[in-house]
């Protein structure tokens, strides 16, 4: 459609707008006979016009919601860390797992009232026994860190799912490797 | 007589397995699959339709998957079923190469049962091996061509049979990153599958007692584990006990009487054993190792376990007092889920290797080691009653996993008969 033609449609539906909004309009109002035939219905109001740019709308505004909160679950993932990983049937922590287990351990020194499970965790290559307790040592280490630094043990509770949570469900070595984890979920006392 | 051509390779086949200790390479060869070639047999449907076809139906599908037998298309014979008691016309069935020949009809009784008779013939001998009759209830139909298949398969291998059995398991769905672990149960060839759990907690290691009517199980949950048993008629559960840290591996002695188990306390898995009567709960080993996965051997005496007291998870045996401890796998690679057969005389195990995973054999004193299958991840194979086959999971990298089966006489593994994905097989023994 050319504009003109455009336009001419727009103007076309106004006006049957227009005229379905007098009849609504009209309807509930009884009327004789006599008088529908005799009388024309009142010309339709013209549309006022329509602005081509309308102002712009409200927005309000007001401080920003704070995402991790201190305290919050939120703040102990960001902040602290909640997984750390492990070698293949390894349970001791590597060397990039001390400082977030020594972030954990501050954050949980901070915030008292919070308790933790340790979820020890495996990669699908092994049995299904034999990854139940290898990922209770894996969730059992992290609590003797969580101790050594300064985290009472009354704090602190472990499981192991084995190899039945991975996080990464993609198979491979990729996979495997963040499978070998323990989480730190907390259980209660977060803000 | 040809037909003890079956029995006597396959009493070379089972002699060879048994020989002492004997090379590895000399096991391959002497149990290879072209020692036993599956015996050609003619199951024509039994009289009585439609039970009668449905019987044959089921008694072929138990003999071929076997891989003892090679039932051939019946159907080919033209008036075969004849009255059961007269004797066969030999002559059409040695036209179609069969050497043995079963036959059966089906009988409505007055009180509303079915009789069910059958006679096992040798086709070149002309004689009956065996006439048996089986009465049930008209429901129960699948059950008789079970106990009708152990009778063929009994009389013909000089073995016991495996086909009146369940199989308890666990039924895997949801996704894997939201996994769903239900313990099911069916018939040894996926008949009549069914849950036991719903799904509310995983639930992984089922185990059968020796009456087949309890099971032993874990369930796992986000706070923990719990070792619980189960009577599957009654439906009735309770847990084995209350302990500080992890359970798992539970498995009965084969009186039923007690249940072997680990508990992990500190990071430390030990094996323990609990005698539900008295609930009395001792502890078997005391190594800073893991030891898990106990198993029994058959006459109750003895533990085989998996321990990575040496530095790698491998093989101990130790008597069911907790004492002489030792360790009798000795190959490259890691083993696990050692499972004492029933005859005995063998341990199946879990062996992780070159990148790799295999069920295995050794015997209980850690000789004659052969492996039987190869994948991604096979593991925790479970005996047939007869010590023939195991029923074993195995998994493809980043898919669910499937049960498969394997002969240990060293034919190739293929997939048990149930479609959906499940783990942690355990065979029945013959049901009462």
């Amino acid at each position: 459609m050319t504009p003109s033609h455009r336009r001419a449609a727009r103007l076309a539906l106004v006006a049957l707008a227009a005229a379905s909004i007098a009849a609504c309009a009209s309807r509930p109002k009884p009327m004789g006979p006599a008088a529908t035939e005799s009388t024309p219905p009142p010309p339709a109001p013209p549309s006022p016009p329509r602005a081509a740019y309308p102002p712009p709308g409200a927005v309000s505004q007001s401080p920003a919601s704070d995402l991790a909160p201190p305290g919050s679950m939120r703040d102990f993932v960001i902040n602290a860390g909640d997984r750390v990983y492990f070698d293949f049937d390894s349970y001791t922590p590597r060397e990039d797992a001390k400082p977030i287990l020594d972030a954990q351990a501050a954050w949980l020194a901070r915030w008292p009232a919070v308790r933790v499970r340790i979820e020890g965790n495996c990669d699908e290559l092994g049995t299904r026994d034999y990854n139940f307790a290898l990922g209770a040592r894996r969730a059992s280490s992290v609590r003797d860190y969580l101790v050594a630094h300064g985290v009472a043990t009354g704090r602190i509770e472990t499981v192991s799912f084995g190899k039945e949570h991975p996080i990464d469900t993609a198979g491979g070595e990729a996979a495997d490797a963040k499978n070998r984890n323990a989480h730190t979920a907390i259980t209660e006392g977060a803000r | 007589m040809r037909i003890w051509s079956l029995v006597i390779a396959l009493g070379v086949a089972l002699a060879a397995l048994h020989a002492p200790t004997p090379a590895r390479a000399d096991i391959v060869v002497n149990v290879d699959q072209g020692a036993t070639q599956p015996l050609p047999i003619a199951i024509p449907a039994f009289a009585g339709a439609p039970v009668g076809e449905r019987i044959a139906s089921v008694i072929r599908a138990n003999l071929e998957r076997s891989g003892l037998f090679r039932p051939l298309d019946a159907t080919r014979v033209s008036g075969a079923a004849s009255d059961l008691n007269l004797q066969p016309d030999f002559d059409r069935w040695k036209a179609i190469a069969a050497q043995a020949l079963l036959t059966g009809q089906v009988e409505a009784a007055s009180d509303g049962r079915i009789k069910v008779d059958f006679r096992l013939w040798d086709v070149y001998a002309g004689d009956q091996l065996l006439g048996l009759t089986f009465t049930s209830t008209p429901e129960n139909w699948r059950r008789v061509a079970h106990k009708i298949s152990d009778a063929v398969y009994e009389k013909l291998t000089g073995t016991p049979g495996y086909f009146d059995t369940r199989v308890v398991f666990v039924a895997e769905s949801g996704s894997r990153a939201a996994p769903v672990r239900r313990l099911g149960i069916m018939d040894q060839d996926g008949a009549n599958p069914s849950y036991l759990t719903d799904g509310e907690f995983l639930a992984f290691t089922p185990r059968f007692s020796a009456n087949s009517q309890e099971i032993t199980y874990m369930a796992l949950r986000p706070t923990g584990s719990t070792i619980y048993l189960l009577n599957i008629q009654t439906g009735r559960q309770e847990a084995l006990g209350h302990f500080p840290g992890m359970v798992f591996a539970p498995r009965f002695s084969p009186d039923g009487g007690r249940v072997a188990f680990s508990v992990e306390q500190a990071g430390n898995t030990d094996i323990f054993l609990m005698d539900l009567g008295s609930h009395a709960t001792r502890r078997l080993t005391a190594e800073p190792s893991i030891d898990t996965s106990p198993s029994f051997s058959p006459d109750g005496t003895q533990l085989a376990f998996n321990s990575d007291r040496g530095g790698t998870p491998q093989l101990y045996v130790m008597n069911a007092s907790g004492s002489g401890a030792h360790r009798i796998s000795f190959g490259a690679g890691r083993y696990t889920t050692p499972v004492w057969s029933p005859d005995g005389k063998l341990i199946a195990f879990t062996k992780q290797d070159g990148g790799a995973f295999h069920i295995g054999v050794m015997k209980p004193d850690g000789s004659g080691e052969r492996l039987l299958t190869t994948s991604y991840l096979d593991e925790g194979p479970t005996w047939a009653p007869n010590s023939r086959l195991i029923l074993f999971s195995r998994q493809i990298a980043g898919a669910g996993a499937h049960l498969w089966m394997v002969d240990i006489s060293g034919r190739p593994a293929m997939p048990a008969p149930y479609p959906l994905a499940a783990s942690d097989p355990a065979w029945s023994a013959l049901l009462p």
